[in-house]
């Protein structure tokens, strides 16, 4: 019992598949919040070969509650990984061409320094010990990492939703260090909206009598439910509603009428309780809560005077920024604020807003538009740069 | 992807604009459709090209060529570029289309050192006949809209377009008028001749000194 309860992530980091580098050692890891971390982890996965003169390498970055496999296999749920319609031999990240390098963020539960790793001091989980990040922290954490592994200029940084977040902080304090950036559905800063449903999630996992303050697992306990319940509001917000309503519509579950009950009679509600249910055996509570604050916190036009476009003066990084119709956790009005900053410093910039009813998490899916442009614009990159990959 | 293209013989009209622009430029094409024009430009005369277009199919053909295209049009998506940042912005057969053609006109010669405006001419004589003879709105050859579905909202004559630089202080460089044939005049200010006989019209205009 106590080993179960004690254990959040079923397979410990020294277990877990992919690479696994301790920095910060001799230059410590000063966080946006004035704390500092030293040493820290990353835990980070590969797929391909990085070249002779390491220019192939495509740092991917995932999205709030991804993590660094997302071409394989994962170790704890078994299910594929969350981009494996995009990375792989032949597709459109290809790793016959190119290195592609995916890492826990700084905060998550993969491996990767967290609130549930152990603090050295006290020798138990940090818990709420743990110092507040942000999007900065993260890519400075992933910069490093970068530098461990010797490159000194990525071909392309890519990610979708908290993934785009740092791909616009990785063009924005380390331009010089990349060829291409590519932000899916992704906004410069978290609006009043986002940081609302981000605070509902917050409050369900902190009510949660088994959250402990966030000592959960040193009382061998877990809160399950506040998690679940944050999992299943969040979920929704990476759909739509013409999604919703093909997928389930008024179905009922497993049944031929309302039982005038609080049952999952809708199939709907039985998606979302599973949902909720298979999230909390791979991710942490407090992970959770961390790095929703890190989105929040995030607004990259304040770090820059107020004025976005300064956030990328003088950049000669090619963009490819992409939207979703449907999207309304990240609506296209924020991808297309971030294209005008860059048009204002005249960046080379490509934008596009896929026609789609599948939401925020089109990004995800099988969205041939999307796979498409972004090979085509990979190849136009390659071609500009006169890189030979 | 691009050499394909060049294969294709060019539009008339873009085939001026191109012979028009100086090898190694910047320039902007609002309305690119799927980027003809761009990836002449940077496949022959080694253009910075860039793009503005409103279609997805478009934005989706450019991007997959590698062009650097923008989806959006020419009336909100202007506005933030920093001004002379391209040394050429082109509007090829779109001005009729958009909102406010006095504002987008005023932006093009801003954010750019020379501004290429083509449109199709509706003072030529056989729309002014089909006019008379039909007694209904004449549209374009090519066009399969009517005059309930069709996005051009502000089409104009030689003589329009003329008097509108003037009224914006625009100063016209070159005015040159193509027939059917594709035979190309040069217009002088306020051409009669011109405006009965060009099929479509190509400016190329900067600000008026001041």
């Amino acid at each position: 019992m106590k080993t179960m309860t004690l254990s959040l992530n079923p397979i410990s980091k020294e277990n877990l598949p992919g690479h696994h580098v301790e920095l910060g050692v001799e230059t410590p890891l000063k966080l946006d919040s004035g704390a500092i971390l030293s040493p820290f982890d990353i835990a980070y996965q590969t797929y391909g070969v990085l070249n002779q003169d390491k220019s192939n390498a495509i740092l991917v970055c995932h999205a709030l509650t991804g993590d660094q496999y997302p071409a394989e296999e994962h170790p704890v749920t078994k299910k594929d990984g969350w981009w494996k319609l995009m990375i792989g031999p032949g597709k459109v990240l290809d790793t016959d061409r190119y290195f592609i390098i995916c890492s826990n963020v700084l905060g998550g539960c993969m491996g990767t320094t967290g609130p549930s790793s152990i603090d050295p001091k006290t020798k138990q989980p940090f818990g709420l010990k743990f110092p507040v990040i942000t999007i900065g922290d993260m890519v400075r954490a992933q910069k490093m990492m970068i530098d461990h592994l010797g490159i000194e200029k990525l071909f392309c940084v890519i990610g979708g939703s908290m993934g785009a977040m740092q791909v616009l902080e990785w063009a924005s304090k380390y331009g010089d260090q990349l060829h291409t950036a590519v932000p899916i559905a992704g906004a410069p800063r978290h609006s009043a909206q986002n940081i609302a449903f981000h605070e509902v999630g917050r409050q369900a996992i902190m009510a949660d009598p088994e959250w402990c303050q966030g000592n959960y697992s040193i009382e061998n306990k877990r809160p399950r439910r506040g998690l679940a319940v944050a999992r299943m509001e969040a979920h929704i917000t990476y759909l739509s509603e013409p999604a919703l309503h093909r997928k389930f519509g008024r179905r009922l579950q497993e049944r031929d009428q309302i039982s005038y009950g609080f049952d999952a009679d809708f199939e709907v509600e039985s998606y979302l309780r599973h949902q909720g249910s298979s999230f909390v055996e791979r991710f942490d509570a407090n992970s959770y809560l961390y790095i929703t604050r890190a989105m929040d916190y995030f607004d990259l036009a304040v770090e820059h005077g107020g004025v976005l476009a300064n956030a990328f003066h003088d950049t000669e990084v090619r963009f490819f920024v992409v939207s979703f119709s449907s999207d309304w956790l990240y609506p296209t009005i924020e991808s297309r604020t971030v294209v005008h900053a860059l048009n204002a410093v005249a960046a080379n910039v490509s934008f596009l807003e896929v026609q789609t009813d599948k939401g925020h998490d089109a990004f995800l899916l099988d969205e041939p538009v999307l796979h498409e442009t972004l090979s085509g614009f990979l190849d136009g990159a390659i071609r500009h740069s006169r890189l030979k990959l | 992807m691009t050499e394909e293209l060049t294969d294709k013989p060019l539009r008339s009209d873009l085939k001026i604009i191109s012979d028009l622009i100086s090898p190694g430029s910047r320039v902007l094409d609002i309305g690119c459709g799927d980027g003809t024009l761009l990836a002449h430009l940077a496949e022959n005369k080694n253009i910075d090209a860039r793009g503005i277009e409103l279609s997805q199919e478009g934005v989706n053909a450019c991007v997959a060529k590698g062009l650097s295209v923008i989806q959006g049009n020419a009336d909100t998506d202007l506005a933030d570029y920093p001004s002379n940042a391209f040394d050429y912005v082109v509007l090829g057969q779109t001005l009729q289309a958009t909102r406010s053609p006095k504002d987008v006109l005023t932006t093009l010669v801003r954010i750019g050192q020379h501004a290429i405006v083509s449109f199709v001419n509706v003072g030529h004589w056989r729309t002014r006949l089909s006019l008379i003879l039909h007694g209904r709105v004449p549209v374009p050859d090519a066009s399969h809209y009517s005059w309930y579905d069709s996005p051009d909202i502000h089409l104009c004559t030689v003589l329009d377009f003329v008097d509108l630089c003037e009224e914006l202080g625009l100063k016209i460089d070159i005015g040159l008028s193509i027939d059917r044939n594709t035979k190309i005049q040069p217009i002088r200010t306020r051409s009669h001749t011109a405006n009965l006989k060009g099929d479509q019209a190509i400016f190329q205009l900067t600000r008026e000194r001041s």
